[in-house]
């Protein structure tokens, strides 16, 4: 069944793109992250252009993590006080992506950034999630403990405040840098961000693993209706119906997704997720070196009369 | 005077002679919708010949050259150059007031028609047809074989949206004719004109306008309306249908 896609500006078939999502959603809900770096790579590639990619994504992230936070909310394992922190970051950064956005479609560079952003950040993340998960397997083989953790630098920063749920006594300053970044990079690439949020509160912030993944979908949900918000009043690039059907398949899959991630053990989880956002990377990289099809290419400006 | 009156007159016999035949056409559809399952229709363009006392006698077959042209937008041409070993958007050329949709279509091949010099004046082929360039603050048309010119025809013309086709036009008798005038899925919406132009023996003898318009109806035009004039209550709304989606998804699937 094609159906015409109004902002896209072009026909689609439907359970296409409904496969896509519930694809993606079963991704996401196997390892409990939003799927964006998966989402909008799949979407570039079926001939939707990059901007109205990551600002349609944007709205899909916000219903898969609002359904997921709501479930973390019931089980009580969202700290409030560590996402509200966390979101005052955020919001100033998606501003300042959808900001730096608008300023790239002008110049004509925000395709290259695009692409850019995702080579070099989802190489680094890749590598390091596989190597990571690849060293936990090889401790559990020789029954090794996994080692002590300390306190870092992070931990000497002035600003302190109790979160009392995660039950941590941090500084402020980290935690609004953290929000700042993954909100700038959301709202560019099109991503909620949660695949490189969670290591980082896990790893630098020493979040606990009970409240870090309920936490981190707060952040992903706000910055992500934010960057939807802004996408929509600054450069009219979210497609409603595209978005839909999108979230149709994506919180169905995920479902499905969630139960088979169950089954399987978290180092070898942790190493699968890896190999994946590596490859995704290494995709845009290639791309990227490759001489293109067409060197030229054509963007209306609007049409008067 | 009376001779001054004369001339007058004689001008004007000689101008009404020199346009001696009359056009006549019509549009299948002056107004075309383009609904959501629209997958791209063909509009049919007729007409005749009407020729009057002064048509000389011996002109007996006569050429057209069907212009459509979609409304009219602003449209920048990028090129990608090999930097540091990526593809990177580099140079790029401006193309001012160009039409969206462009559709050539002829009985015959443009050369044969008439000779370049009239074709470059009249803009018959889409080499002739003015795609002004902002050029360093100046504007203008380039050379046919420039190559943003050339690739932006090229890329249009891989959309459907420029086409040029010099057998389009039948003659089902020597003065009635009738073209198709292909539509592709992603037309433009907006007033098209329609220029029919006639020859005869190479020369440019008159021409005829008509227009039609296209617009799209139904939710995705609604939808598409409401995206660009009311850009935060159509964000609002997103967001709203994302929480909405959320929410039922977590009660149909809730754990119990």
């Amino acid at each position: 069944m094609q159906l015409y896609l109004p902002i896209a500006d072009l026909p689609v078939n439907v359970f296409l793109v409904l496969a896509m999502g519930a694809a993606v959603g079963f991704v996401s809900g196997m390892f409990g992250i939003g799927g964006g770096f998966l989402m909008t790579p799949l979407l570039i590639f079926i001939g939707i252009t990059p901007a109205v990619a990551v600002a349609s994504v944007a709205s899909h992230i916000a219903a898969s993590s609002f359904s997921g936070a709501l479930a973390y909310w019931r089980r009580r394992a969202i700290d409030p006080a560590l996402a509200s922190v966390l979101l005052c970051g955020g919001v100033t950064g998606t501003a300042l992506g959808v900001w730096t956005f608008t300023q790239l479609r002008a110049l004509g560079q925000l395709d290259l950034m695009i692409a850019l952003s995702y080579v070099v950040l989802l190489t680094t993340v890749g590598s390091l999630m596989f190597s990571e998960g690849l060293r936990a397997l090889m401790r559990t083989r020789r029954g090794a403990l996994p080692p002590r953790r300390t306190h870092n630098w992070i931990h000497g920063l002035p600003l302190k405040m109790r979160f009392k749920r995660s039950k941590i006594y941090l500084s402020v300053i980290p935690v609004v840098i953290v929000g700042i970044l993954i909100g700038f990079i959301g709202a560019i690439m099109g991503i909620g961000g949660g695949f490189i949020l969670v290591p980082i509160m896990i790893y630098l912030l020493r979040v606990p693993t009970s409240t870090v993944i309920g936490t981190s979908m707060v952040l992903t949900l706000v910055t992500m209706l934010f960057a939807t918000l802004l996408h929509a009043v600054t450069n009219h690039l979210v497609d409603a119906v595209l978005a839909l059907i999108l979230m149709v398949g994506g919180v169905t899959g995920a479902q499905f997704g969630a139960r088979a991630g169950q089954k399987i053990r978290g180092e070898q989880l942790r190493l699968l997720l890896g190999l994946l956002i590596l490859s995704v990377g290494v995709r845009f990289a290639v791309e990227l070196v490759i001489r293109p099809e067409d060197l030229f290419t054509i963007r209306e400006l609007g049409v008067n009369g | 005077m009376m001779r001054a009156a004369l001339a007058v007159l004689l001008v004007l016999l000689l101008g009404s002679a020199a346009r001696a035949e009359r056009l006549i056409v019509s549009v299948s559809n002056h107004r075309v919708t383009v609904t959501p399952n629209y997958s791209g229709e063909e509009l049919v363009l007729f007409g005749s010949v009407e020729k009057d006392a002064s048509t000389p006698a011996d002109r007996k077959t006569y050429d057209l050259v069907v212009t459509v042209m979609g409304p009219r937008a602003e449209m920048v041409t990028r090129r990608k150059e090999r930097t540091f070993g990526i593809w990177i958007n580099t140079d790029y050329r401006q193309f001012l007031e160009v039409p969206s949709y462009l559709a050539l279509f002829a009985n015959r091949p443009f050369d044969v028609i008439t000779s370049p010099e009239i074709a470059r004046r009249q803009q018959i082929g889409l080499n002739n047809v003015l795609l002004t360039q902002r050029v360093s603050g100046d504007y203008a048309d380039v050379v046919p074989n420039d190559v943003f010119r050339s690739a932006f025809i090229r890329l249009r013309t891989q959309r459907g949206l420029y086409r040029e086709d010099p057998s389009a036009v039948t003659f089902l008798t020597p003065t009635l004719f009738r073209t198709g005038i292909p539509l592709p899925a992603e037309v433009p919406i907006g007033t098209y004109e329609v220029e029919i132009k006639l020859f005869a023996d190479g020369a440019f003898i008159g021409k005829t306008e008509t227009a039609f318009e296209i617009v799209k109806v139904g939710f995705e035009q609604f939808v598409a309306t409401t995206a660009r004039q009311n850009g935060l209550i159509y964000g609002l709304v997103t967001a709203a249908m994302a929480l909405m989606t959320g929410w039922m998804a977590s009660i149909v699937f809730r754990k119990d």
